[in-house]
């Protein structure tokens, strides 16, 4: 599957990565080349064949209701880049 | 000297009084003071807190307390948390990340009284091949300037192979420990997956990273294994199985061991001095008593192809928590929240990092989410089949662990793909989570290379006895780069 | 044209764990910003998510309760999305094998009839954090202790039509989910938030119209207007020609008005996958059969409980099985009183009103089932006149007292009701009411009724008030008609 300059550009925005307009046909042939690498999984038959999200076959194990954590805000807020009154702060979040 | 000698020669000099673990420290930290601007192997170097911990390791072993890891020196791969000291992952984004909380295997370490040099250079979210993808610049092979000493633990590997640690902790997504093991000319085991913590190992794809040793000989890496494997409740993918001492068995026979040679691995795309290489050593495993039989991995040519889905898929959610709000980089001025998420993670992710998140993101996404990723998972299912087929006629399987002994920094151009392509014969094993491990096994062109052994899940013991006793009657994993003073 | 309005609705619930689903931070509402963050619910790097068993036990008891299908496999996804109250830049969710499979609830509609609305699914997943809105120099500050609060999302099939079947759907979730104790159903803490689904399309149309989601209502008040205000909105819209968009819209109750979101967010593309870091949650039947005995008596058990047992009607057995709290009060007091019925009366009237227009609940309510049991006792056994009843409850609801009993004596409440003594009162009082007794006799027997209230008055204030009228009446009509 070929990978389109208005492709990259949408997967650009859904992760949340700034591509320049120079950097762009750059990208769009890794991709596609990367793409067509991946392009082999196409010809095997996998009809009904389960996927395989994890290695083994384990099961979630479950953990007991009891607070196991203190509070850290102090610790973890003096690696914040920007905080105030206990809050992290970022750029006005419009709905 | 001193830095020639392995963890368990370090370990029991210690135990015999020969040296302090403050002296042995000393020794190390100078060397890397005088000798890492060659390879710029650390990326940061914790000399005061390392001799704050050699102290209490003297003062522990005088209390009698000791165990044989006590005031032993190593290094961590910059990819695991260490409480109170930097730890980058590579990345310009972590460039002030100091963590609140140790990783379990760093926690396991402090436990036994180990103590940490510094933290080891590496690719960027260890997403490369070569350790050319580091924000804080490439990592130099000890065995030639111009080389790169694999990746995505390359630093860990350059520091042992200097002798500026004996042995180092390292992470395995796709091959980032075997085959930089391979172009240093070390010992170095992927685990099982669940079998050592992911709790404070910064995660570049869940399903796939391991986390392992980079040493000398497999009995260091034995030795290191028996403090990283851990049961861990906090990590739900750690399984709850009890570890068992790597270093027992290590020097078990082995005769009647059926060693597997998959045809897709020795095929005539091999490199035929690197075939000529690993057959030798592997008839040197026959000698020891073990017997061969060629066995198919039908599927294994579609490993590069399923990874390059799988890992991407995964690493694209995992790095979305790199938003310049609760810690790492953010960008100046910020206009509004999206400049703050567009300026922060494209100034502080690199390129590759962002290539492989762009790519996972595209998997994912709507309309392709069938084709690529369900496919993909469905390979890898294929893939594991063949693997529990071959285990269900040999002990452990054999074959090169990289297509080639290092390259020079450059050489795969500026196609991803070629470098993906390095990885061929390591990428399986993390498909499948079963344990993978590379031994030096010969030289071309006075370059070291890897003959990878891989065995069945939580057969760690039986790979690490296979190379204790390979090693016990080869000499490759004691050669060392020129330049290293005896 | 004649419209038709399709509702569905996504009820998230918070749990009632004491930590969060995948961490072990408190859930406790009100606490510093922050303060109940860990590493793991700031998403620091390589922290882990485990889960918690009581979150999925919860989740289990509402399916059972819904009579649902139990999946013995469920799997958590990632929901990828960025917002600054969604840390890991993800939502760990379940999306294609939720634990709770299809159920249905029963609603009670105004005309008595009951309807069923059917469940889709309703799975676990995590709450996100809150931005606050309060100006920091132009920035919003991000609160992340709610951030990892377990939830389930109940996902309703469109069967409701009209706002009231919505917000009857959504107090029975309510009474479930309260009476299996596994949310604490304070709405005003954001512990129950509804997202309605509306459509509207012409009467006999088969085909649904074009559907909004208005998200994040947290009143019944809110969401019966919100929902009006959106068929009105649709319908207005289609009948000047135009078209619905889907979109998601919000709703502003101080305003009560509602507006779509920017457009710009809406183009989103989750990229749900099956996350790395938790595996597949396997159950078997031993498990759900042991969580099955656990489950208290839902609300539709017990109405027809309460019928059988207290001979209440329908409508009033309706009432006081909703609420847990309501319906546990009744028992008690019925036990204390010995008279259903009148407990019922009390409970559904002066006790429920006080609630009300106070905005208490049972449980925190100053007057408990003893007290009022014993109050009611009383009225029962002619200790008291039902006016001097409305006195005791006042003392007791305003804790001027606590025992009924010494209310009553302090408030020479008491009646009388020795009929010697009352006999003689009216004696005493009929004496000088010569005039009044002729005009009495003298009227037509049939109306003769209405007069009694001009004794009545006198014979009170004679006995202090102290009187037991039903019997003060029956002497009183025997003498003057003797």
């Amino acid at each position: 599957m070929a990978i389109t300059r208005g492709d990259v550009e949408k997967i650009a925005h859904l992760a949340r990565l700034q591509v320049s307009e120079s950097q762009i046909d750059k990208l769009t042939g890794d991709l596609s080349n990367i793409l067509s690498l991946v392009d082999e999984l196409q010809a095997v038959d996998t009809t009904g064949i389960l996927p395989m999200s994890h290695p083994l076959d384990a099961q979630q194990r479950l953990r007991a209701d009891i607070i196991t954590e203190e509070n850290h805000r102090d610790e973890f807020q003096r690696i914040a880049p920007a905080t105030e009154n206990g809050l992290y702060l970022v750029p006005k979040v419009i709905e | 000297m001193i830095h020639n000698k392995t963890i368990s020669e370090l370990s029991r000099g210690l135990a015999a009084g020969e040296y302090s673990s403050v002296e042995l420290t000393t020794h190390f930290l100078k060397r890397i003071e005088n000798l890492d601007s060659n390879y710029n192997s650390y990326i940061t170097v914790t000399a005061e807190q390392a001799l704050n911990e050699a102290q209490a390791a003297d003062a522990r072993r005088a209390a009698g307390n000791a165990t044989p890891w006590t005031g032993v020196p190593f290094a961590h791969k910059d990819i695991f948390c260490t409480q109170g000291v930097r730890t980058t992952c590579g990345s310009r984004m972590l460039e002030n990340f100091i963590p609140p909380y140790d990783s379990t295997v760093a926690a396991n370490f402090k436990q036994h009284g180990a103590v940490c040099l510094g933290k080891t250079n590496m690719d960027e979210f260890a997403m490369g091949s070569s350790n050319e993808t580091s924000y804080y610049g490439r990592v130099t092979n000890p065995w030639g300037t111009d080389l790169v000493p694999g990746g995505s633990s390359g630093g860990s590997a350059a520091a042992v192979a200097a002798r500026l640690a004996p042995g180092a902790t390292a992470t395995d997504t796709g091959g980032s420990i075997r085959q930089p093991a391979a172009l240093c000319g070390l010992t170095g085991i992927k685990p099982t997956y669940g079998r050592v913590s992911r709790l404070g190992m910064i995660a570049f794809a869940s399903s796939l990273d391991q986390g392992g040793t980079l040493t000398r000989t497999a009995e260091d890496s034995a030795m290191m294994l028996n403090v990283m494997a851990s049961y861990d409740p906090k990590d739900s993918t750690c399984i709850d199985r009890d570890v068992p001492d790597y270093t027992a068995t290590l020097n078990q026979s082995l005769k009647g061991l059926k060693i597997g040679l998959p045809a897709e691995f020795f095929s005539e795309h091999l490199d035929p001095e690197m075939q000529t290489q690993v057959q030798n050593a592997i008839r040197e495993l026959e000698k020891l008593g073990a017997t061969l039989k060629e066995i198919r991995l039908p599927h294994s040519h579609l490993s590069v192809p399923a990874y390059y889905v799988i890992a991407p898929a995964e690493c694209s959610a995992n790095l979305s928590r790199f938003d310049g709000v609760r810690y790492g980089y953010r960008c100046d001025n910020p206009q509004d929240l999206q400049d703050l998420y567009l300026r922060s993670r494209s100034e502080g992710f690199g390129d590759e990092v962002k290539r492989r998140i762009l790519i996972g993101t595209y998997a994912l996404s709507a309309g392709y989410y069938d084709a690529y990723y369900r496919k993909a998972q469905q390979v890898r299912r294929l893939i594991k089949q063949d693997f529990d087929n071959a285990f269900g006629e040999v002990d452990i399987i054999a074959g090169p662990t990289s297509p080639s002994p290092a390259f020079a920094f450059g050489s795969k151009g500026n196609d991803p793909v070629k470098m993906y392509l390095e990885d061929i014969f390591t990428i399986s094993t993390n498909l499948a989570g079963l344990p993978g491990m590379s031994v030096p096994a010969g030289m071309i062109g006075g370059l070291p290379i890897g003959m990878q052994l891989i065995g069945n899940y939580f057969d760690e013991a039986r790979l690490l006895n296979a190379g204790h006793q390979f090693q016990q009657v080869t000499d490759w994993h004691t050669k060392a780069p020129s330049g290293i003073d005896a | 044209m004649q419209w038709e309005t399709v509702i569905g609705l996504e009820v998230h619930v918070q749990l009632a764990t004491k930590t969060k689903i995948f961490s072990g931070s408190s859930t406790a509402f009100g606490a510093e910003p922050n303060t109940q963050a860990s590493a793991v619910d700031l998403a620091m790097p390589g922290m882990l998510p485990v889960l918690n068993e009581e979150a999925l036990k919860m989740a289990i008891k509402f399916g059972l309760a819904i009579d649902a299908h139990i999946n013995e496999k469920s799997v958590f996804e990632r929901k990828n999305y960025f917002y600054p109250d969604l840390p890991k830049g993800y939502q760990t969710t379940q999306s294609e094998l939720p634990i709770v499979g299809a159920g249905h609830i029963d609603i009670q509609l105004a005309d008595g009839s009951s309807k069923r609305v059917r469940i889709h699914h309703a799975h676990l997943e995590e709450d996100a954090g809150k931005s606050l809105h309060e100006d920091f120099h132009g920035m919003s500050g991000i609160d992340l202790n709610r951030a990892g609060t377990p939830l389930i999302e109940i996902v309703s099939e469109p069967d409701m039509s009209n706002a009231e079947e919505a917000v009857a759907f959504a107090r029975k979730l309510h009474t479930i989910v309260t009476s299996l104790g596994i949310c604490d159903g304070e709405m005003s803490q954001g512990s129950m938030r509804f997202d309605v689904n509306v459509s509207v399309r012409p009467v006999g149309e088969s085909k649904l119209g074009t559907r909004t989601e208005t998200k994040n209502l947290n009143s019944f008040r809110f969401m019966e207007r919100a929902i009006k205000l959106e068929v009105e909105r649709q319908i207005d819209v289609l009948e000047d020609g135009g078209k619905i968009n889907q979109e998601t819209r919000l709703y502003d109750g101080d305003k009560d008005i509602s507006r779509a979101m920017r457009s710009k967010e809406e183009a989103n593309d989750y990229r749900y996958f099956p996350c790395p870091d938790l595996l597949p949650v396997l159950i078997d039947s031993s498990y759900i059969d042991a969580i099955r005995a656990t489950l208290p008596e839902l609300p539709d058990a017990r109405k027809l409980r309460f019928v059988e047992q207290y001979g209440l009607s329908d409508y009033d057995a309706g009432i006081l099985s909703a609420d847990a709290g309501i319906a546990a009060l009744f028992e008690a007091t019925t036990a204390k009183s010995t008279d259903a019925k009148l407990s019922a009366n009390w409970i559904m009237g002066e006790f429920s009103a006080r609630l009300n227009s106070e905005e208490k609940t049972a449980k925190n309510s100053p007057i408990n089932a003893e007290q009022l049991g014993q109050l009611i006792l009383r009225i029962k056994d002619n200790s008291i006149s039902s006016a001097g009843a409305k006195k005791v409850f006042d003392a007791l609801w305003t804790e001027e007292g606590h025992d009924v009993d010494a209310i009553i004596d302090a408030k020479g409440l008491k009646q009388v009701s020795d009929t010697g003594a009352l006999e003689k009162i009216v004696d005493e009082v009929l004496a000088g009411m010569t005039a009044q007794i002729e005009q009495y006799r003298a009227t037509d027997e049939a109306k003769r009724k209405k007069l009694l209230g001009g004794f009545m008055g006198p014979l009170m204030k004679a006995s202090k008030g102290q009187g037991n009228p039903k019997l003060f009446t029956e002497i009183l009509v025997k003498k003057l008609d003797g």
